[in-house]
């Protein structure tokens, strides 16, 4: 994938440091926004070279739209999750079913392979464990299916329809 | 007492109890590739929750909004840096021999070495 100019790199970054900085302060008082938009400038000249490869095409309002959209469809997945393994947990007999299963992914980016690994291991009852090209190879505490298709259908087509947008 | 900081504690002590769950679940489950799945999760859930809710009931409570901005900010900060922890362990912990549960059905990663391991024996494919 071929990369952004080193001017829209660079803009990306320091526009990512500077809303953080916002959050971390929740003020809007001048003399810390002004102080607040230096370092932002300052840090980026050095960090923008490891921070991205797309710049400001991060910021398209489709992508934008998609990542919002993908906050509660996630935390969502992750709720119920939880709740399931919290019923394996509390349930007298243990109903596990574990095992390592085979997925294949759609995603091409390095970035896209990175937030589905997070997005599958943050969801609880999957861990990754290693990827290998476009094959993860997940934990599951339930094995449904086995095969490559039917745990690529459970595991990680659900997400990948997000970050298929968002990364690429 | 208003209801900011009602859900704020609501939200803590379902944090705490998914705490309480991993716990429990750190006991209960038969082999480190399970008790990995009930530890690193449930305390993302509880957490969250923590985090959020205090931020929630500081607010509530007529303190400042910095207070859920930034733990807003450390969730978030949680959330990329927790799954990468988890997987560095459960990878390590299969890569220094630590066997599957008795009771797994299935192991495709050990297929998968097995399968490169011949490849790049026989001549290697690469």
């Amino acid at each position: 994938m071929e990369e952004a100019s080193k001017v829209s790199r660079y803009l990306y970054t320091a526009i990512v440091l500077f809303l953080i900085w916002l959050f971390l302060t929740a003020s809007l008082d001048p003399q810390e926004l002004a102080i607040g938009a230096v370092m932002s400038i300052v840090v980026a000249a050095f960090s923008y070279e490891l921070f991205t490869t797309r710049g400001l095409g991060n910021l398209h309002p489709r992508r934008v739209a998609y990542a919002i959209a993908y906050i509660p469809y996630f935390l969502w997945a992750m709720i119920m999750a939880n709740l399931d393994v919290a019923y394996r947990v509390l349930h007298p007999k243990r109903p596990i079913n574990p095992g390592i299963v085979e997925c294949k992914t759609v995603l091409e980016t390095g970035a896209g392979k990175l937030a589905l690994a997070n997005s599958i291991t943050l969801t609880p009852g999957t861990i990754t464990l290693d990827i290998d090209g476009d094959k993860y190879f997940i934990h599951w505490i339930d094995v449904k299916d086995s095969s490559v298709e039917g745990a690529s259908q459970n595991i990680t087509r659900p997400f990948e329809k997000f970050l298929k947008v968002i990364f690429g | 007492m208003n209801v900011l900081s009602a859900i704020g504690e609501t939200l803590v002590l379902i944090g705490a109890f998914f705490y309480v769950l991993s716990a429990l679940g750190l006991i209960r489950m038969p082999d480190v590739y399970n008790r990995m799945q009930t530890a690193t999760k449930s305390a993302t859930l509880g957490s969250l929750g923590v985090l959020t809710g205090v931020g929630l009931w500081a607010v509530g409570d007529g303190l400042s909004w910095a207070w859920l901005t930034k733990s807003i900010v450390i969730a978030l900060f949680l959330l990329l840096t927790n799954p990468i922890a988890a997987h560095a362990l459960i990878r390590a912990a299969y890569k220094s021999g630590i066997p599957l549960w008795e009771g797994s059905v299935v192991d495709k990663y050990r297929e998968h070495i097995e399968a490169k391991e011949k490849a790049s024996e026989g001549g290697g494919e690469e």
